[in-house]
């Protein structure tokens, strides 16, 4: 029992690096896919052209290779990061592609009335976006944008392979120190429980927004 | 004059839907817009009111222009703001209503006096009362629109629109969306307003409604108005076959 209790308070060492991550890529993924998501569909050229490259290039290549080749790629260069640094932008910028994409969908997903209801009321672009359009659409995106939040959570786990002592390479470390498998069980529990938080927030969060259906 | 034409034209790539169209409204003149569907009817009231943007001629709203050329021709450009401003003075009811399905009711009412006209909320939710009174919802305040029937969401359409107080209300087919035993009471709503003097232009398939409110029905076939004319004159002796035929379809 005080085995388990031991090991359990070890992972959790290593749980307090992958919430650390999670909530970093969370606080700054979602809020850069919004804006990236407004601006594909803007009618700057350009800039949907960089953008079109940007999520082509980050959802096309294993998230894995793109850790590497921040942590390992960049020193070539002349770009040195810390550990964490190099997970953090990695994970936000892999993330808030997959955001845009999803958020891209949902607003495009609103119904032209409603653009032309706001404009027959009066209202700007701006106002459009903030008050009718945007709050419609992230009633629509809740549920791939949960599904990404649960892949997330296991998504932390690849810090592991560029030597980050996060709660999979702790669990790693007592198995090889210990010969025994229950670390891998716990931190299998620890994981599932995470999980867990986050499908009942996405639930709660949809059944917020289903008042209006 | 609230609204004034002259010569407007407007394509989508090949289609010519408005051709060389005039139009004239009076204060507190309601004209019923009639014709054939593909006619042009929904795309000359989207004209007015800068949903859609002309190709060419000139339109003013209450003296102020929203699309001008000058003499040779070219298009002058007119800054987006002030046209908004300027389409202030008009409102819009559409055949799909077009509600904000994620505000109630009186949110629906309230959001563009608060956003666009920074009234204060306490003032605007008076507003909206008065108005929900007025098209008989006071009761349905706090439904969300996706709780209420067809004709009970037209209405509180009409209320959103006339929030904004304009001066002139533009209905493209405010009924045709509605099981038929909703669509007298929105009917009656218009006929209030009406009654009140308000400027309207109300594209209909309604004919004995376009026949008891309007001041002048305008005829529209193929992108052209064929005959403008007084509804007894339009109804009893319509000058174009084409009228003739398209209202013995309809009755
Ligand atoms: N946004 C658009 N793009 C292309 N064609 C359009 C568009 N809007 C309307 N049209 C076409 O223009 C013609 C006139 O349409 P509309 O003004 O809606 O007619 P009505 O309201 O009299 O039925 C139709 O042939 C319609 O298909
Ligand atoms: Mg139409």
């Amino acid at each position: 029992m005080s085995y388990t209790l031991n090991v359990t308070g070890f992972l959790l060492k290593g749980c307090i690096i992958t919430l650390q991550l999670y909530a970093v890529t969370i606080v700054f993924s979602i809020p850069l896919g919004i804006i990236c998501a407004l601006a594909k569909i803007s009618r700057y050229k350009f800039l949907k052209a960089f953008l079109e490259f940007y999520t082509w290039l980050f959802r096309g290549t294993p998230l894995l290779l793109q850790l590497f080749f921040t942590y390992y790629g960049l020193p070539v260069f002349g770009i040195r990061l810390t550990q964490e640094q190099a997970a953090a932008i990695t994970f936000v910028l892999n993330y808030a592609a997959y955001f845009t994409e999803i958020f891209r969908a949902g607003i495009q997903s609103i119904d032209k009335g409603q653009y032309e209801a706001a404009k027959a009321l009066g209202m700007n672009y701006r106002q459009t976006m903030w008050r009718i359009i945007l709050p419609q659409a992230v009633k629509r995106v809740l549920p791939p944008t949960g599904n990404e939040a649960i892949t997330l959570i296991k998504d932390t786990a690849l810090v592991a392979t560029i030597g980050m002592g996060d709660m999979l390479r702790a669990a790693k470390e007592v198995v090889t120190r210990d010969f025994k498998i229950s670390a891998f069980i716990i931190a299998a529990v620890i994981y599932l429980l995470l999980t867990t938080v986050v499908v009942y927030v996405f639930k709660k969060l949809e059944e917020k927004y289903s008042v209006y259906d | 004059m609230m609204i004034k034409a002259e010569n407007i034209n407007k394509s989508f790539g090949k289609l010519h839907v408005l051709k060389n169209i005039n139009l004239e409204v009076q204060k507190g003149e309601v004209i019923s817009i009639i014709g054939p569907s593909g006619s042009g009817k929904s795309t000359l009231l989207r004209c007015l009111n800068y949903l859609e943007k002309i190709d060419s001629g000139r339109i003013e709203i209450e003296g102020e222009p929203i699309a001008a050329m000058d003499q040779q021709g070219q298009k002058i450009h007119i800054p987006e703001n002030q046209i908004r401003r300027i389409c202030r003075k008009l409102g819009m009811v559409f055949q799909s209503f077009n509600l904000f399905p994620h505000k109630t009711v009186l949110e629906n009412i309230i959001e563009a006096p608060i956003v666009v006209k920074k009234m204060p909320k306490e003032e605007a939710v008076a507003l909206a009362e008065e108005l929900l009174g007025k098209v008989g919802l006071a009761d349905k305040r706090d439904a969300y629109p996706s709780q209420i029937s067809g004709g009970q969401k037209q209405r509180v359409a009409i209320a959103r629109a006339l929030a904004m107080k304009p001066d002139i209300m533009l209905f493209d087919e405010p009924t045709s969306a509605l099981d038929p035993e909703l669509v007298g009471e929105v009917l009656s709503v218009i006929k209030a307003l009406a009654k009140e003097n308000m400027t309207m232009l109300i594209v209909t398939h309604e004919m004995a409604f376009a026949r008891e409110v309007s001041d002048r029905v305008v005829f529209m076939d193929s992108g052209e108005i064929i005959e403008e004319a007084t509804p007894e004159k339009i109804f009893k002796n319509p000058e174009h076959p084409r009228i003739r035929a398209f209202l013995d379809k309809m009755l």
